[in-house]
């Protein structure tokens, strides 16, 4: 028995290397200075308290968090969807051509050739209170008055994301759809399904791994950002992660250790609803 | 429902993809109705293509399908009232057993309780009922071709289509599954189509064997017939069992010509009537492998009117039931006698030997 033992732990040591000090051991530093005390100048005193736990968890400001940034990831995650899924499977089932396909994509990818700062800053032109949007709205006449809610606002904080994210809902969806035997569709055609049944009963149940897996990037990037809120939103919205941003600017760190390990159990409860949904384990090895 | 329903008549049926080439070239053919039928051919011939423009997965170019008596030219599958079982299967992964089997009555809107019963009595049928809640990942090759062929069976077509159904089955299950195919086709009453590149399985199901090559018909009829008076050389050779012999004609005499090759000539072959041919004529002759008659060539060898070619051994196969015996009677092609069992070990031959290839008039028979 001994063996074959050793044998598995030698597989597994490569990520345990790297989960190890990258993951599990910043995970757990967090996890411990939320119990500890502030001296009020960074510094941490090793008495254990809940009272930070406590704090966090009783602020109505917590709560208020939680919802704009709960409503931003499902928004986010909504639309990354509704474009996503079309996109992969045009990609799949309509682009003949591999050649063309790898073209497309990289075409989505585009949007990453360049720092996340850099796209923001380019929707200014485009959604600001001169922008070309709102110029041309007016210019035909849509509207009188330039449109503020364009920019600095809610919507502009789930455009940028949107526009940000789509991509990780195009490719998982892609290589689950890419997995399709096209026969399968040709049996269900051959047996009287419409288009619709068709995607009913055969795409979207055999691409669930892929939105699972899209849902888990969209929704956990979206929960653990602040960055785009606050430079989208124009300091008008505040996230989750933004608030104990704060603290850390102000030295608090085991407040905002007790908010990190609040948002990871949040987090983790998201994801496991999502793989209660979707088996994606079982649906990969299938 | 008519008498008839599932006759196909296949009028001047054209394919082609890219407009140059015809993949599928001028098929004319007719299936009567509850008839089981073979398309063989090798990869590429287009046997294949037919199956899909009678499914309706396909649209010829030029032609017409005429199914019961309708052209269904346009139809959907379920309107011409087709099935098609897949090459691989093509089974729902996500789906069980009972729920692939259901799917096309789930598509036509029956309740739950109602698809499941009529499901459970085809998996009966097919003796899966043990497997209803299944993953078809979780199912042996042969369980698969059962559920692949419930699921097409059961919307009652009028005829039911099969792409290579037993391709993905290895060598003993096939022989096995052969017979649940016919099986269900003589239950079932309706027409089958199958499309194989193997001529064992055509000639042991079909009714009919439509022989193809390069899109074009090169024979049909009953397996008999395709496989014991083939037309031409290419069936001849497709089929197997067969000796072919080509040659120019030397000369023509009565009952018997003598032909010659570029590496031997002489060869004089005794026919069981007289045929049409005329000196200077290039001809195939064909003769059954089981009809060729090995004698040492020391031996007292009488002329009774057979043909007699000097030939030695240059392989021996036993096969079981017969040995194989490879000659070079003819340079450059195969010839092969098929000896009973029983016959080869009373004096059994040695590759080297020299011997008598012999057969009587009336077994060679000249190709198209």
């Amino acid at each position: 028995m001994q063996r074959p033992n050793l044998s598995a732990w030698l597989y597994v040591t490569p990520l345990m290397l790297v989960l190890v000090p990258f993951f599990l051991l910043p995970t757990l530093v967090v996890l411990v200075a939320s119990f500890f005390e502030t001296d009020g100048f960074g510094g941490l005193l090793p008495t254990l308290t809940l009272s930070n736990h406590v704090d966090v968890l009783t602020s109505a400001q917590t709560f208020l968090l939680y919802v704009t940034t709960l409503k931003f990831a499902i928004l986010t995650w909504l639309f990354t969807l509704i474009i996503g899924f079309p996109v992969a499977y045009f990609l799949v089932f309509h682009v003949r051509s591999q050649l063309l396909a790898i073209g497309l994509f990289l075409i989505c990818t585009i949007p990453f050739w360049t720092s996340n700062i850099i796209r923001m800053i380019s929707w200014i032109p485009l959604l600001g209170k001169e922008g070309l949007v709102n110029s041309t709205l007016l210019g035909i006449g849509v509207i009188r008055e330039p449109l503020e809610v364009l920019l600095y606002s809610g919507l502009a904080v789930v455009i940028a994301y949107v526009h940000q994210l789509t991509i990780f809902m195009v490719v998982p969806i892609f290589n689950s759809l890419a997995r399709i035997d096209k026969r399968v569709v040709e049996a269900a055609l051959d047996a009287g399904a419409s288009r619709l049944d068709v995607m009913r009963y055969i795409i979207i149940p055999m691409s669930k791994s892929g939105i699972a897996l899209g849902s888990t990037f969209v929704i956990s990037i979206v929960m653990g950002d602040f960055f785009v809120v606050k430079v989208m939103s124009g300091g008008g919205s505040a996230s989750v992660v933004s608030a104990f941003y704060e603290n850390v600017g102000v030295l608090q760190y085991p407040a905002a250790a007790a908010s990190a390990v609040l948002l990871t159990l949040v987090l983790i409860a998201m994801i496991a609803l999502i793989l209660r949904v979707v088996d994606i384990r079982r649906e990969i090895t299938q | 429902m008519r008498a008839g329903a599932g006759d196909i008549e296949l009028a001047g049926l054209c394919k082609s993809y890219d407009g140059v080439t015809n993949v599928v070239d001028g098929v004319n053919l007719k299936i009567p109705d509850g008839a089981y039928c073979c398309f063989l051919g090798p990869s590429g011939c287009g046997k294949t293509t037919i199956l899909r423009m009678i499914a309706g997965h396909e649209e010829p170019t030029a032609g017409e399908i005429v199914i019961g008596g309708e052209n269904v030219a346009g139809m959907a599958p379920v309107e011409r009232r087709t099935a098609m079982m897949f090459q691989s299967y093509a089974l729902f992964p996500h789906l069980t057993v009972r729920d692939n089997i259901a799917f096309a009555l789930r598509v036509r809107g029956q309740s739950k309780a109602e698809r499941y019963k009529v499901a459970d009595l085809m998996m009966e049928r097919v003796r899966l009922t043990e497997l209803a809640d299944r993953l078809p990942g979780n199912l042996s090759g042969g369980q698969q071709q059962r559920v692949a062929l419930a699921r097409a069976a059961i919307t009652e077509p009028r005829v039911l289509l099969l792409d290579e159904p037993l391709s993905a089955l290895d060598e003993q299950l096939r022989v096995q599954m052969r017979q649940e195919l016919r099986r269900m086709q003589r239950e079932l009453g309706i027409t089958f189509i199958h499309v194989t590149h193997t001529q064992l399985e055509a000639i042991a199901l079909a009714d009919i064997v439509v022989v193809m090559e390069k899109g074009k018909i090169k024979q049909t009829g009953p397996a008999r017939d395709v496989y014991a008076y083939p037309h031409d050389r290419y069936v001849a050779e497709f089929l197997g069992g067969q000796n072919v012999l080509s040659g120019k004609v030397e000369k023509v005499g009565d009952r018997f010509v003598v032909l010659s090759q570029p590496s031997r000539s002489g060869i004089q072959v005794r026919l069981g009537a007289q045929v049409r041919v005329a000196v200077g004529d290039r001809i195939d002759l064909a003769v059954r492998r089981d009809d060729i008659e090995l004698v040492r060539a020391d031996a007292d060898n009488p002329d009774d009117g057979a043909t007699a070619l000097p030939s030695r051994v240059t392989a021996i196969e036993y096969q079981g039931s017969f040995v194989k015996v490879m000659l070079d009677t003819v340079p450059d092609e195969d010839f092969v006698a098929y000896v009973p069992e029983r016959t080869f070990f009373r004096d059994p031959f040695n590759v080297g030997d020299v011997l008598l290839a012999k057969w009587s008039a009336g077994r060679a028979r000249v190709l198209a």
